[in-house]
């Protein structure tokens, strides 16, 4: 149990002294609080990997401090910090019984038998694993495997936290939910810090009541679920996170509109005083913008196709040189391909040099 | 559904059944014959049935005497050979490095005795233990320690036993370096997390993945001793007296160098089989020994 501070943390694989924009973690401060479920959220190769490794010491940071409950912990070797680690394959050992496995973390730290039996008894039984203990762990199906990694973190009451490597990535679809469910279980039964990585944004929505998006090497915005859908921090995160991802278009913004191809949509704050010289763009969800019949105060989009999504429907439309995707309003139909496109301004963010720009209401 | 029926088909397995009729199955039944019979040379043959069998199987002959006292000696070199080879070639495959230049120069180096020819091998080791001007014989002596490998039989078992481990222990690291790579980083980093002692992790993550390997370890080392003739032959010549004279010393003496065709060739077919028993032995127990015990019902 414990709150774990990231302090100006950074990590280059290739030593220290390399430039600045190689390193893998760009530094960064942050604390994922006690008890939270995080989700680590990201493209392959931005980091979480990197991020999830140097918390629990697999790798040592080039700079900066980690601290579990106020106390540095940077020097300390795997062994001895209290983290407990699921990886994307699962990791079994091949020749011990599913409860020597869960015995394993246990044994190697000197517990008393007794002890160490009552608590694989008590782990076994929160996964449902108790009535394999005595098999062989080799033969079983990849997602006992994975519980049986997973189990082997839990078995420590020690643990201040765990990180999950995309843990579900080998397991068919349909237990990714169970295992996913049980997953939300256990936070709320043991109250353990969570720490989730995943390049799935609907692993990570569902798993996580904080997600964290990671974008080359940074931290570009943490939040709700319902934050990064609603107020993405960064055009990134609005592309990402999403399906389909938010629309960003460059636009002029002055005051409180907003102009794109000629045409000025409202905005609902104040733009007064953007950076000077800063790529100037406009974001909006697919869900807050409607396809509407052509009319002369709409801006005017060429319809491409529609995408139906079942219960609801997408049209990817053309506006000059950008592409738009929009909500096609139940019951409308097209004439030909010409539409016209109607803003919620509410859900109109503007972006400079792709960070979110706080207007003025 | 009709079949077609097309005998020609045959014609395309005969290369194949050409070959292993040459190569094995003639040569194999010419010293099953062999074993059958007598001769005085002049290819005059004369039935002698299980005769030779027989004699052979029975120490209190001159031939079952050879033979099991041949037997005994080769069957505790490769128990010797075995023991140390294997060991030595897991913790020199442990302690190599994983990646860097210093991987290839540790390949090279560890090759080099195995690209060495037999016979050279032998040779190398003959000078470099006599005593008047081998540098290990040498070196030994002048340190008061009396070394001598064609008087004393001791002396003459250490090298011929040490040659065998320089030459050899080389495949069975490499083989082991082999398994060690294929284990994925994960295990490791668990292993970590799951704070595994240095011991934990050979008994619980590297032994185990190194199981296949080293069965195939086992088995080549065993056969290749159990069968080696060239470097103790041309170090010891299979002395001093008979002390290193293991079976295929002693099968080529009786063939080639009294001509008892017969004799050798009942030798060298008991011979085969105790390979393939061996080995089938070993093949079997260490299978077996990695495999999951029949589930009991509903353990489900």
């Amino acid at each position: 149990m414990a709150r774990i501070d990231l302090v100006d943390l950074a990590h280059s694989y290739s030593g220290d002294d390399a430039p600045p924009e190689s390193f893998a973690l760009k530094p960064m401060t942050m604390t994922w609080r006690q008890g939270g479920a995080y989700a680590l959220l990201g493209p392959s190769g931005c980091g979480k990997t990197t991020l999830l490794n140097l918390i629990s010491g697999i790798v040592t940071p080039s700079r900066g401090k980690i601290l579990f409950n106020g106390k540095d912990i940077t020097p300390l070797s795997t062994q001895k910090r209290n983290i407990a680690q699921v990886f994307q394959f699962p990791v079994i050992y091949d020749t011990m019984t599913v409860g020597e496995n869960l015995a394993f973390p246990l044994k190697n730290r000197g517990v008393p038998k007794p002890e160490i039996s009552a608590r694989v008894r008590r782990i076994a039984d929160l996964l449902d694993l108790a009535p394999y203990l005595n098999r062989k762990a080799t033969r079983l199906t990849a997602d006992a495997k994975q519980k049986i990694s997973l189990g082997r973190g839990l078995v420590r009451s020690d643990v201040a936290a765990i990180l999950f490597d995309e843990p579900l990535t080998v397991i068919d679809p349909e237990l990714k939910w169970q295992l996913r469910s049980k997953l939300k279980a256990l936070h709320r039964e043991l109250d353990l810090t969570m720490i989730y990585v995943t390049h799935d944004q609907t692993e990570a929505l569902t798993f996580a009541d904080t997600v964290v998006v990671m974008h080359d090497g940074r931290v570009v915005q943490s939040g709700t679920p319902a934050e990064l859908f609603d107020k993405p921090a960064h055009t990134f995160v609005g592309y990402f996170i999403g399906s389909p991802g938010m629309n960003i278009v460059p636009a002029q913004v002055d005051g409180r509109e907003a102009r794109i191809d000629g045409h000025t949509i409202g905005l609902h704050r104040n733009y007064g005083v953007l950076p000077a010289g800063a790529k100037i763009e406009i974001g909006v969800r697919p869900e807050f913008v409607d396809v509407a019949p052509p009319a002369s105060g709409l801006l005017s989009a060429m319809i491409e196709r529609i995408d139906d999504l079942g219960r609801i429907r997408f049209a990817r439309v053309r506006v000059g040189d950008s592409k738009f995707a929009a909500r096609v309003p139940p019951g409308f139909s097209v004439p030909d391909n010409m539409a016209g496109l109607v803003f919620d301004p509410a859900h109109v963010h503007v972006y400079a040099d792709s960070r979110l720009v706080e207007g003025v209401a | 559904m009709d079949k077609t029926v097309n005998q020609k088909a045959w014609f395309l397995v005969l290369p194949v059944f050409l070959v292993v009729a040459f190569s094995a199955v003639i040569p194999l039944m010419t010293v099953v014959n062999y074993s059958m019979q007598d001769t005085f040379g002049n290819n005059q043959f004369f039935w002698n049935g299980v005769g030779w069998f027989k004699e052979l199987l029975d120490p209190s002959t001159d031939l079952g005497e050879r033979f099991f006292a041949s037997l005994w000696r080769n069957l505790i070199f490769s128990a010797i050979i075995l023991a140390i080879e294997i060991p030595l070639g897991i913790v020199v495959a442990l302690s190599m490095p994983r990646e860097g230049w210093t991987v290839a120069v540790c390949l090279v180096i560890l090759a080099l005795p195995l690209l060495i020819p037999f016979n050279v091998v032998g040779t190398i080791w003959q000078i470099f233990g006599r005593p008047d001007i081998g540098l290990l014989g040498y070196t030994l002596n002048s340190l008061g320690i009396p070394y001598n490998y064609v008087s004393n039989e001791l002396d003459a078992w250490a090298t011929v036993i040490v040659m065998d481990v320089w030459h050899w222990t080389s495949l069975v690291a490499l083989l082991c370096y082999a398994g060690l790579k294929s284990i994925p980083d994960a295990y490791y980093q668990a292993a970590q997390i799951d704070g595994a002692s240095r011991w934990a992790v050979f008994r619980a993550i590297q032994l185990p993945k190194m199981n296949r390997v080293l069965l195939i370890a086992v088995l080549l080392r065993f056969m290749d001793s159990f069968m080696i003739y060239t470097e103790p032959f041309v170090v010891t010549g299979g002395g001093p007296g008979n002390s290193t004279t293991f079976i295929s010393i002693e099968l080529v003496k009786i063939a080639l160098g009294q001509f008892d065709l017969g004799k050798a060739a009942a030798l060298s077919l008991v011979y085969n089989l105790i390979i393939l028993i061996v080995c089938w032995v070993f093949y079997t127990v260490m299978t077996n020994a990695g495999a999951e015990r029949p589930q009991k019902e509903g353990a489900v």
